[in-house]
């Protein structure tokens, strides 16, 4: 089994057969990987009386698409994606450059303390929301953030810790003469983020943020425990809301259409950017 | 530092900084400020006020401090049964990060000999991971469903028996939330272990099949060692978020599922503080889960010397 030990002679023939074996093997593995999804999508273009028969069909006859129509006539559902985005953009916006701007600084500028500093934002990574949840809704309920969307957004402008931990690895690996030799031409420091090392980190903060987006339009814990009021739910807690909801009456067609446009923006991401996530999601990986 | 310019020795032995050292110190810190600031606000305040909340019968609503307690809540939380009941559980669910480890390696492997379309079979079997999370659970809810679900329609035509309660039955529901969450994470480790198989240089495998090597001892002697750093990577995040279980249970399951049987502590937790609005219990909980995660990944970190190996 081992990864290209046979390359000619002898071997290479039954090494060609193996490889055939393992590649419908894992053809089968991957069609069972996305084999439910597909069916959710089938599902949301079913009956409700072809989803509860008893037969196991998958190919929707007739086939329906107003689900999707009812779905994005609902407010709940229209209201929900706003609500998404109107958490994503300013996070990612101003967390994006804070973030950077931090990164920058730790990798490349000197001053005192900066170690420690690092090491206590990092240190946050490893605590468990669960401990900070309790008191942060007790604080947003207090200066009265719970009908609103501002504690899922402010906590995000301040910067997010893997981002920075990332970028200032990304940074690490520029010479330092860089920062050197943009003073004596003059530069702020400012400046020798945004004219110098901005440009550098571009591509990798770009794969963050969409990340991050990904993060934010996902995230269901802090939307569900922050947020009370209906008007303000974010689109994961209104897919949510929707299965309590038609799952009494077994309209999971309107429930996997209405999964399907939640699932949609991360997924056509995914799909444009494929490349730069999984480089990058490796390399958190292997360098750890 | 920058000061090292200057010609005149006597003077840099004062830890004095330069005009310019100065600047870039009180610009670095300034550019750190946001993420320190955020530091403090969310996340070092929160955690020495949890603690303090959980000294205290607080409820959300009433003083912290008028309603003091001591250790109570820690000392009710070692004889709560549904506590331990949920650790359980969650330590349960947790079979399910080996499951996909040795899966992911074992794909991962399979993909690095030279087969045909590997970047779209990577891919799918990624799909999943970048999926929104309730989103896919709503859709296994439906798939593991007794009745009309997916799966059991497929036993069902296989067999030709009825497949099991997979929801409705305490034993079943941990089965189907550990094959729920190998599928929703295998990608991850998928695509870790080939990148970190891509690493190996080759001719380890070549001077070992001149020494006589067979393809299971190059896999055992060769492969599992130098993918060990992403073995450990896996091992440690797969360890941090399953103790962090919660979305499943929650979208999943009502109320945690026949008696309490899918509950993980978090749920517990969650349910504890915000349905029941025992936050000084929920607080304690939470700070013995923060203990607990903490321990394992120091162990895990203490014995990495041990079976961890780089590439050098």
């Amino acid at each position: 089994m081992a990864a290209k030990v046979s390359s000619g002679g002898v071997q290479s023939k039954g090494s060609r057969a193996l490889d055939k074996v393992l590649f419908v093997v894992l053809a089968l593995g991957a069609v069972i990987m996305v084999f439910p999804l597909f069916y959710m999508i089938m599902c949301s273009f079913m009956t409700k009386n072809q989803i509860l028969s008893a037969d196991f069909s998958i190919i929707p006859n007739p086939w329906k698409g107003g689900m999707y129509s009812e779905v994005l006539h609902k407010g709940l559902f229209l209201s929900g994606i706003r609500n998404s985005l109107t958490v994503a953009v300013p996070v990612l916006l101003v967390g994006g450059f804070t973030s950077s701007l931090a990164a920058f600084s730790f990798a490349k500028l000197r001053f005192k303390g900066r170690e420690q500093m690092f090491l206590a934002l990092l240190a946050t990574m490893m605590i468990p929301f669960a401990v900070v949840m309790i008191p942060q809704y007790v604080m947003f309920t207090k200066i009265g953030w719970t009908n609103s969307l501002l504690p899922l957004i402010v906590p995000g402008l301040f910067g997010n810790v893997s981002i920075i931990f990332f970028l200032r690895q990304n940074l690490s690996g520029i010479p330092n003469d860089m920062v050197d030799a943009a003073k004596i031409d003059g530069c702020s420091f400012f400046q020798i983020y945004y004219k110098v090392f901005l440009p550098m980190m571009k591509g990798a903060l770009m794969t963050q943020i969409i990340l991050w987006f990904m993060g934010i339009w996902n995230d269901y814990l802090a939307p569900t425990i922050f947020v009370q009021d209906e008007k303000w739910y974010t689109l994961q807690v209104v897919i949510r809301s929707f299965n309590d909801q038609y799952a009494v009456n077994s309209n999971y067609p309107l429930i996997m259409a209405a999964s399907v446009i939640a699932m949609l923006p991360t997924l056509l991401l995914f799909f444009f950017f494929q490349r730069y996530i999984i480089e990058s999601m490796a390399l958190s990986g292997v360098k750890g | 530092m920058a000061s090292t310019t200057t010609t005149t020795p006597a003077k840099t032995d004062k830890p004095r900084m330069s005009q310019m050292a100065l600047q870039e110190q009180r610009w670095g810190r300034l550019f750190v400020a946001a993420p320190f600031v955020g530091f403090c606000l969310f996340s070092a305040f929160p955690i020495v006020f949890a603690f303090v909340a959980s000294l205290s019968n607080w409820t959300g609503t009433n003083s912290v401090f008028a309603n003091f307690c001591g250790l109570n809540n820690y000392i009710e939380l070692f004889t709560d049964a549904r506590f331990w009941k949920t650790v359980g559980t969650t330590i349960i669910y947790m079979t399910g990060i080996p499951i996909g480890m040795i899966l992911g390696l074992l794909i991962a492997t399979a993909m690095n000999r030279r087969i045909p379309g590997v970047k779209i079979l990577r891919t799918m079997y990624y799909v999943p991971v970048i999926s929104s999370l309730v989103a896919v659970a709503i859709l296994w809810a439906w798939v593991f469903n007794y009745d009309f679900g997916l799966l059991n329609l497929i036993i069902k035509a296989l067999t030709g028996a009825k497949g099991p309660n997979w929801l409705g039955d305490e034993a079943w529901i941990k089965v189907a939330m550990i094959i729920f969450m190998v599928w929703k994470g295998l990608g991850t480790s998928v695509i870790l272990y080939l990148s970190g198989l891509q690493n190996i240089p080759r001719d380890y495998y070549e001077a070992a099949t001149i020494d006589g090597a067979t393809g299971w001892q190059a896999f055992k002697n060769i492969t599992i060692p130098l993918v060990s750093p992403v073995t450990f990577y896996l091992l440690i995040t797969g360890i941090i978020g399953g103790f962090q279980v919660f979305v499943e249970v929650s979208v999943m399951t009502t109320n945690g599922g026949i008696n309490y049987s899918a509950a993980t502590v978090v749920y517990y937790l969650w349910d504890k503080a915000f349905k029941h609005q025992q936050m000084g219990y929920g607080a304690a909980m939470a700070f013995i889960l923060a203990i607990i995660i903490f321990i394992v990944t120091a162990i895990n970190f203490k014995g990495q010397d041990k079976w961890v190996k780089t590439i050098d």
